[in-house]
């Protein structure tokens, strides 16, 4: 059965990878950053089957990976290598000679993990299912991945190896940015632990007049927003401005319907997701990735539409919820 | 702590602020905010060291996608991104807007059906979506300026986030509809889940046109300035 760690050893041998080609350009910082940020992929399950051991050893040593991958992402820059204008004619002239074939297998990576995630329930070898059916949407996109590389290596004609030395490249251009999603969600975890949510939800209903439906509603979708700007991620937000002034406020004492509110509200904090570096993922990886000048450049061009949808949630809750 | 509550982890959260405002690098920001937030809780470092690293290795999911950076590098040697610029601007009449929006309307749909992470910056946007709407833009007038370049780009990438969002909660089954469910359902409250995702619909057509109209928008500034451009462009030319 192919098992979701599977995939994380993949991504971990790439990273290895990545680190080896740094070491032998002599870019020594690049390197540790890459192998420091394989040990979660090749140890991640050791590390999680002793914590439930109560060892905490190996967990204290990733966590000191952690701070040394902020050192080293602080010391060295993105550096992505500019183009040549001989590399860019071999691009022209193999694009026309390929043609339309080069799509193939770039769409190969969605649509097969799309078949994939509908056919895994079936596919079975010998009773075994092949993909873990309780990662089936992970299992899919990896094993189409590894699909589309055989299929990619087809169309182009090149070596396998190739493959990784341009994976490298992007991910060398990527850079930090590549880690920013997983420390956000890092530090998340540090937030909840020590009761960060509740602090500011304490503080929010402490400064509003609660008598007003209408204070309640705004503090609640303003809370929404700033706390998903806070923590990058709406899903964090959620429960604690709905414990904090949804359910006790609106829902309890102001009889707000429940399903709208907490349907918009959940929108509302889109909004906020839209505003912030801290969802780097949607926000700041792909600024690298398009190589905007301006790390903040897709932000920016998001905040119009954010703001005008987030008064569009606040008019329809008004409308809506106290019918 | 009983009664009391220990406001010392919020700076955690002023550390992300100042941090991000002052543009220092994001990561060390982030592991800084995340070990000042925890020693002020009391917590011992030890402890907040194997905290750290837990959720750490528990949400390295979040990087699978670099499976995916192989077969795209490959493709982009060999050409893919000139390819689907030269594709796109063999459809006459195709602008930026019109492209863009369809794949907005497109993106949502698909969000709608569960298909979320279908597409993805990474995957679509940079090799394909991104060079598309550059082509779309020029609609074969001569190149954009780098200042235009790079609002088409954002643009690009704006689309596939508001369209991911703001049709993925439509989606039953998806985590945020069962997490707001599950919300209520512990405080004894039962819905059922197509009642929260169909109140989902107003916001994800207000978003549809919100932002089709700002591409639109976008689109006409670009026209202007080529148009004032393309004047000098071609005395250039003749001279």
């Amino acid at each position: 059965m192919l098992r979701v760690e599977y995939l994380y050893w993949l991504v971990g041998a790439f990273l290895i990878a990545a680190a080896w080609f740094n070491v032998r350009e002599r870019h020594y910082s690049m390197a540790a950053f890459w192998l420091i940020l394989s040990g979660p992929f090749v140890f991640g399950d050791l590390v999680l089957a002793a914590v439930q051991r109560n060892e905490a050893l190996p967990a204290q040593l990733m966590g000191g990976g952690v701070v040394a991958l902020g050192l080293l992402a602080a010391r060295g820059g993105l550096r992505s290598k500019a183009d040549t204008p001989a590399e860019r004619e071999q691009r022209e002239h193999s694009a026309a000679r390929i043609g339309n074939r080069l799509f193939a297998p770039a769409l190969a990576i969605p649509l097969l993990t799309l078949a994939l995630f509908f056919a895994g329930r079936h596919l079975s070898v010998n009773g075994t299912p092949l993909l873990d059916p309780k990662a089936l949407t992970l299992t899919s996109l990896g094993l189409a991945s590894l699909l589309a590389l055989v299929a990619a290596v087809r169309v182009t004609r090149a070596r396998p190896l190739h493959s990784i030395v341009e994976g490298r490249r992007l991910l060398d251009s990527l850079g930090w940015a590549v880690l920013l999603p997983m420390i956000l969600a890092t530090l998340g975890g540090v937030f909840a632990a020590t009761g960060v949510g509740e602090t500011i939800a304490a503080l929010a209903s402490a400064v509003i007049p609660v008598d007003s439906r209408m204070a309640c509603l705004l503090a609640f979708a303003l809370g929404m927003v700033v706390f998903t700007v806070i923590m990058g991620n709406a899903f964090a937000a959620f429960p604690v401005m709905m414990a904090g002034i949804g359910l006790p406020l609106l829902v309890l004492r102001h009889g707000a319907d429940p399903a709208i509110l907490g349907a918009i509200g959940m929108l509302t904090g889109y909004c906020g997701t839209l505003l912030t570096p801290m969802a780097a993922n949607f926000n700041i990886v792909p600024a690298v990735l398009l190589e905007l000048p301006d790390q903040y450049g897709v932000i920016r061009s998001q905040v119009p539409t954010a703001l005008a949808l987030m008064v569009v949630n606040v008019a329809l809750m008004a409308l809506l919820v106290f019918r | 702590m009983p009664g009391a509550i220990n406001y010392w982890p919020l700076l955690g959260v002023a550390v992300v602020v100042v941090g991000f405002t002052l543009r220092r690098n994001p990561v060390l920001v982030v592991v800084t905010a995340g070990l000042v937030s925890g020693l002020c809780a009391g917590m011992p470092l030890p402890d907040l060291l194997a905290l750290l690293g837990r959720t750490f290795v528990e949400n390295r999911v979040l990087l699978l996608f670099l499976l995916t950076l192989p077969v795209i590098g490959l493709l982009e040697h060999f050409g893919l991104r000139e390819r689907a610029r030269s594709w796109i601007s063999s459809f006459r009449g195709l602008t930026l807007a019109r492209f863009q929006i369809t794949y907005l309307g497109l993106r949502q749909l698909l969000s709608m059906a569960g298909l979320i992470d279908i597409a993805g910056h990474a995957q679509t946007v940079r090799p394909l979506i991104a060079p598309m709407s550059e082509s779309a833009a020029e609609g074969g007038r001569g190149t954009l300026t780098d200042s235009q370049r790079d609002r088409v780009r954002a643009s690009a990438a704006a689309v596939e986030n508001v369209g991911r969002f703001f049709g993925e909660d439509v989606f039953v089954a998806f985590g945020a509809v069962l997490l707001i469910q599950g919300f209520y359902a512990r405080n004894g409250i039962v819905l059922e889940p197509l009642a929260i995702s169909l109140w989902a619909l107003p916001t994800a057509i207000a978003a549809f046109l919100i932002h089709s109209v700002r591409v639109r928008l976008l689109q006409r500034r670009i026209d202007r300035e080529m148009r004032s451009i393309g004047k000098d462009g071609a005395a250039d030319a003749s001279r």
